[in-house]
């Protein structure tokens, strides 16, 4: 049959539900359209001139063309809520319906930010106890409601430091951060204006204690750690540093991307930390990923409160107000056209009642819990990068993949034949061809024994010399292996019509 | 070779009258995997050594290339922009990344020579 496709077997080019689907430019045909309006009548130029002269070079498509492309597109994406998505340090749990229920009701789905405060009460009294939890959560003084993501609350907590150095008349030049760190961490001091200043790991994947008091003196604006840290591994020293830091008058951030590990069960208020920014599109199950946005709120001390950016919610003489303006000059600015992202309180709300704080600190449990099984599973055919149990996920080196001719980007390919979203790989950089492998809670026993019973498998055909298997993945999916480095080097960033259209539909 | 030196992140230097071209070493080129971005420093621009001096982004990861000793950037290897490849085919020769104009030489006889460096990367695994 010489009209088969030669990849897919079939006539169509189809192979089942998984259909071949052109760019929506491409099945563009001129007049084509799926509206029938009257043409508008000819009049007097009232544009000064400015009317186009070209086609704006819109595809002329019929409804159920459009229909089916983006339907078509949509079931060739991987998402949480089609399976267990491993993405290590990215927290990707399941986004509860009760939060999307609860963020449509009229009264808060409707809201202008623009509205009298008189007529948005209950809208401040949610921000207001949006807070509380999070305050109570951490232990905490103070919140910064406004960060619209994680780097956005780094970089919020980076310039509360700042002011409050500002503040005591000094200028400092160096912040302290661990080799493991997110690379958001070095952008955002930098981005304040700071040195950064590397800290090695020790052999244990932790803060090298020694090496971090080395690096200690009067020009330390502060250090920003990740706890637990992107090895998955508990900071013990914590207290420690945070003393260390104080001691020579600098101030201790936290990055709080890992939360979901220790909420419930750490007050990080408790450990010394001056201010963290939360996820709430991690630990407190908003949409992530293409379907955020994400939302960071800045815990603060009793130092930094002060230095807080605006606005902020207060309980007033007559019920709740915004503070837009600090009387004293000490709140360093504003960081966010409003207040916040509103839809993401409301969800992140819903979760933390609906789960109570038992259910919370359960999340922290389950979510170390689930990590660690896959860590016990799989560490006999597998390399931890690390002795001894981990937090909220397993990392290990490629160590298990030496002499196999496959490499941490060949088994993540692999991976997605088998119908999963590949782990993190080649993070943190401290480890060799890191995979890292974070479960979350959302996952059933089951789920998590199926996923091992694939990652032993595929280790084991590794080891058995099936290289070419690996080298092929993904062969399963729309599109094969992609050239990754041509990809890269020469991008195609534009489709451009074969021939040029003459009109645009209308 | 032998006036070729290296350092423990993997820059090489090699002495060329009152100048020094600088690169990434073989080993470091294998490690980083295909390299798909480099950013140069701007001729003129003093480097002190340790410092960043360039980025190297490859399909894996991104980092940072340190100056193996102090100097002056008297020429950046333009060809790297367009053909970033080069740094995997030839890492030691047209993969150069910049020339420097050396304030002390002494600061040489501190690295590492290709014995010492070898042994080095062999320690590493």
């Amino acid at each position: 049959m010489s009209n088969l496709d030669p990849v897919t077997g079939t006539f169509s080019g189809n192979r089942g539900l998984q259909i071949e689907e052109p760019l929506i430019f491409e099945q563009g045909q001129e007049g084509r359209t799926g509206v029938d309006l009257p043409a508008p009548p000819k009049g007097a130029d009232r544009l000064g001139g400015m009317a186009r002269k070209g086609a704006v070079g819109l595809p002329g498509l019929s409804e159920p063309q459009v229909v089916r492309h983006y339907t078509r597109l949509s079931q060739k994406n991987y998402a949480i809520d089609s399976g267990l998505y491993p993405l290590g340090s990215c927290t990707m749990k399941h986004n509860p319906r009760l939060n999307e229920k609860m963020v449509r009701l009229p009264g808060l789905a409707d809201l202008h930010p623009l509205q009298p405060l008189s007529t948005v009460q209950g809208a401040l009294a949610l921000i207001d106890q949006v807070a509380h939890w999070l305050k109570t959560l951490t232990g905490m003084p103070a919140v910064a409601m406004s960060p619209g993501a994680g780097a956005h609350g780094e970089l919020c907590g980076i310039m509360a430091i700042r002011a409050a150095l500002e503040h005591r008349g000094e200028t400092r030049k160096r912040i302290l951060v661990p080799e493991s760190a997110h690379g958001t961490n070095p952008a955002t001091a930098a981005a304040c204006g700071y040195e950064v200043d590397a800290i090695p790991a020790n052999a244990k994947g932790r803060v090298d204690l020694e090496a971090f008091r080395a690096k200690l003196g009067p020009d330390v604006a502060g250090i920003m750690i990740t706890n637990p840290n992107t090895c998955g591994l508990f900071e013990p020293d914590i207290v420690e540093i945070a003393e260390a830091i104080h001691g020579v008058g600098g101030y201790f951030y936290c990055d709080g991307a890992n939360f979901n590990a220790i909420v419930g069960r750490v007050r990080p208020g408790d450990l010394g930390i001056d201010c963290m920014h939360i996820n709430l599109h991690k630990t407190f199950s908003t949409p992530h990923g293409g379907g955020g946005p994400g939302a960071g709120p800045v815990v603060l001390s009793e130092a930094l409160a002060p230095f807080a950016p605006l606005p902020y919610v207060v309980h007033g003489k007559d019920g709740f107000d915004l503070v837009e303006h600090d009387e004293k000059g000490r709140a360093f600015g504003r960081l966010k056209g409003f207040h916040g992202q509103m839809g993401m309180f409301v969800r992140a709300l819903a979760y933390m009642m609906s789960h109570g704080s038992d259910g919370l600190r359960q999340v922290a449990e389950d979510a170390v819990l689930n990590a660690n099984y896959i860590l016990a599973s799989l560490k006999d055919v597998m390399s931890p990068a690390f002795d001894g149990t981990c937090m909220h996920e397993a990392l290990f080196d490629d160590a298990f993949l030496k002499d196999t001719d496959v490499t941490t980007l060949d088994f993540a390919k692999a991976l997605i034949d088998e119908g999963y979203h590949p782990m993190t790989m080649y993070f943190p950089l401290v480890v060799h061809g890191a995979l890292l492998v974070e479960p979350t809670e959302t996952e059933s026993k089951d789920s998590l024994d199926l996923f091992v019973t694939v990652m032993r498998g595929l280790a084991a055909r590794a080891k058995a010399g099936e290289a070419q298997h690996f080298h092929d993945a993904p062969k399963l999916t729309p599109r094969r292996r992609l050239d990754e480095t041509a990809a890269a080097r020469s991008p195609v960033l534009r489709w451009k019509p074969t021939v040029e259209t003459k009109q645009a539909a209308e | 070779m032998s006036n070729v030196r290296y350092t423990e992140d993997h820059e090489w230097i090699r002495l060329e009258g009152d100048t020094a071209v600088v690169g990434i070493s073989q080993y470091a080129q294998e490690q980083l995997g295909d390299v798909v971005y480099v950013e140069l420093p701007e001729v003129g621009r003093k480097v002190e050594k340790g410092k960043e001096m360039a980025v190297v982004e490859s399909v894996k990861a991104a980092s940072e290339v340190y100056a193996p000793i102090s100097g002056e950037v008297v020429a950046a290897n333009a060809a790297l922009t367009a053909e970033p490849a080069k740094v995997n085919a030839d890492p030691m020769g047209d993969g150069w990344f910049v020339k420097l104009k050396i304030a002390n030489k002494a600061e040489l006889d501190k690295l590492m020579d290709e014995g010492a460096y070898k042994k080095f990367v062999e320690g590493l695994h």
